[in-house]
């Protein structure tokens, strides 16, 4: 069953007087419980990419459907509430919210979706428990290290339970062994739990670790290839 | 968790917050201070306007007000005093007077005066007169040629007690009637025009001398606090018969209606000086502070939350700036004002202070209905302008807010 459907989507961006086509057409079927990585060079439309399917951005042309939900038919407020509900996105540069202490960032999207405080709490902390990071709760980001950070991205794109985690090269500012255990962890999360992840990377290890590598060039996709197949 | 982040966003640059925390706080503590001395000094112009001669109402004949010449008195005082009695609440006071312009006379000087006869026992529960600092004594019923005189008509007369003043003026008869009044007492009264145009005799005294018989010139009237008095003056209105006028204080000081007028406006544009000044600062630094959180913003839009809820947050920001300042505001304004319970003394300024018909010392106070305005002013239109910050923030698109580092 897909949980994402790309149909021939463009993107074209307007820098003063030059239009530059990110995404040229692209066509992208992705099956639920994938984890399934968008590799390219940098400039070729990866991170344009992820963007549209996290309805941050809405594509110039061409349809998108995320959990059966067309996006073409969502206003601003809807893909709000379905970015709330059904989309967890990890950053390249983790992304906390500074003034919150590492549980405070977990429960913040519960916060959003309105569940009530004690149960916040609860999944909150058993959340970080299961990234690694059950004595580090009341840290702020800045108090942590840049792969505890990603872990504690890693733990509220989770929490909630959402659809697909879209991850924008979510190693990039880690060391192998630290990029290693958190793939590890999100590997695991994909297996036991069936989180469907897309990354944007040009990391290799990344390449490695997913089971669906699409190649993107120059904004549009040059090679589909599903692993073990 | 809302109140929590923007309670630790604001220090995340302590010294802006500061800055505009000082504002919101100098802002409100002006705006306190200015309507407690204001307050102060309005309600103490009125009191002595209202304590010289004026009172709460007056009952006059017709034609007095404007033409105030012996044959416009009031010839049955009786019949006022009835319907007073009838219609004042219980605990109002009234006296009656005499009052004409007359010339006072010495061997050396001559000024022109209001000759104000009247109960000297009455007079002295509604007046200026029965608590003006005196030198000498008093009347009493038992001296009907006596006089009080302002100090400053006596040092201009070059005078002092017990010397006399020679009172002249045009009597019923349209005679010049004239009557030596020897001095007992030297008053000193706030303002010193009082003194130089008052003179207080024994109605009888007075009622002789211009051969008016039982006619007095008025009767004044005090209200008890509470007691409404266009309601009161409109039920006398209704309850005197034809002949007769009612005159509210306001009436009779036009020019102490038009300060107060003019006091509110000065008020209100003093108010809006300061909001505005405050105002800027506020929408200025909620500005910088949206604009370098630019990408937060965007991040959390990214995670899903609402522009309703990012101008939410915003404006919990404001809300917390304005009502820290008005708590500081607030207890700087009634500390300043106590320490000032003792009075402002404006002597240096007094004669200023006079032509204004202000007192020499100013009592300022602070009335909740101000303290109210003052904070809900500062309060809704400090929301209202940081309203722009909080929209600005709620349009950014979480792409274009996430590329800004």
């Amino acid at each position: 069953m897909a949980i994402v459907e790309l149909t021939g989507v463009t993107k074209t961006y307007q820098q003063g007087k030059v239009s530059v086509q990110a995404l040229r057409g692209v066509d992208l079927r992705v099956e639920k419980g994938s984890f399934l990585a968008l590799a390219g060079p940098s400039g070729s439309g990866k991170t344009t990419l992820l963007n549209l399917i996290g309805g941050l951005d809405r594509p110039s042309q061409g349809d998108i459907r995320v959990d059966e939900h067309d996006f073409a038919r969502m206003n601003q407020s809807e893909l709000a509430e379905l970015r709330l509900f059904k989309i967890g996105f990890v950053f390249q540069s983790y992304n906390l919210i500074p003034v919150l202490s590492a549980l405070e960032n977990v429960e913040f999207v519960m916060l959003l979706q309105r569940i009530g405080a004690a149960e916040r709490r609860q999944r909150a902390e058993a959340v970080l428990a299961e990234v690694g990071l059950s004595g580090l709760l009341e840290r702020r980001p800045l108090e942590l290290s840049g792969g505890q950070q990603q872990r504690v991205a890693v733990a509220r794109a989770i929490v909630s339970g959402p659809a697909i985690v879209l991850a924008d090269e979510p190693t990039a500012n880690l060391d192998s062994k630290t990029g290693q255990g958190l793939l590890e962890m999100m590997k695991t999360l994909n297996a036991q739990k069936g989180v469907t992840f897309i990354f944007s990377t040009h990391d290799n290890m990344v390449m490695d670790y997913a089971r669906r590598l699409v190649l993107i060039r120059d904004g549009r996709v040059a090679e589909d290839q599903v692993k073990g197949s | 968790m809302f109140f929590k982040m923007a309670w630790r966003n604001l220090w995340r640059n302590p010294r802006r917050t500061t800055v505009i925390l000082i504002a919101v706080v100098i802002g409100l503590w002006s705006l306190l201070f200015l309507n407690a001395f204001m307050r102060g000094a309005i309600e103490q112009m009125v009191e002595n306007n209202i304590s010289i001669l004026t009172g709460h109402l007056k009952v006059q004949k017709t034609g007095y007000h404007s033409d105030p010449v012996i044959e416009n008195s009031i010839t049955q005082p009786d019949e006022v005093k009835g319907v007073l009695a009838k219609v004042l609440p219980k605990e109002a006071r009234y006296t009656s007077r005499v009052r004409l312009q007359v010339v006072a006379s010495n061997a050396r000087h001559n000024a022109g005066v209001t000759l104000v006869g009247i109960d000297p026992e009455a007079e002295a529960e509604m007046s200026f007169i029965g608590d003006a600092p005196l030198q000498g004594r008093y009347l009493s019923a038992d001296t009907p040629h006596k006089i009080l005189a302002g100090r400053a008509l006596v040092e201009k007369m070059e005078t002092q007690l017990e010397y006399k003043l020679v009172l002249m003026g045009q009597d019923t008869q349209n005679e010049i009637a004239s009557r030596a009044f020897r001095i007992r007492g030297i008053f000193d009264a706030e303002l010193e025009s009082t003194e130089k145009q008052y003179v207080f005799v024994l109605k009888q005294a007075a009622q002789d001398m211009l051969r008016m018989g039982p006619a007095v010139s008025e009767f004044s009237v005090l209200l008890p606090e509470g007691a409404l008095l266009p309601g009161v003056a409109q039920a006398l209105k209704e309850a005197l018969p034809e002949g007769y006028r009612v005159y509210t204080w306001r009436e009779l000081l036009p020019l102490m209606d038009a300060y107060l007028k003019m006091f509110d406006g000065f008020i209100y544009l003093w108010t809006v000086a300061v909001f505005i000044a405050m105002g800027f600062g506020l929408v200025n630094t909620i500005l910088m502070t949206v604009y370098e959180r630019m990408h937060e913003f965007g991040l959390l839009k990214a995670l899903g939350m609402k522009s309703g809820w990012i101008i939410r947050e915003v404006l919990a920001e404001a809300f917390l700036i304005l009502v820290l300042g008005m708590a500081a505001g607030n207890g700087l304004g009634v500390i300043t004002v106590e320490a000032m319970s003792g009075g402002l003394d404006l002597s240096a300024f007094a004669a200023g202070a006079e032509f204004a018909g202000m007192s020499r010392i100013i009592y300022p106070r602070i009335v909740l209905q101000d303290m109210l305005v003052a904070n809900g002013v500062v309060f809704f239109l400090g929301l209202g302008v940081s309203l722009y910050p909080a929209l600005k923030a709620a349009r950014f698109t979480p792409v274009e807010a996430m590329l800004q580092t």
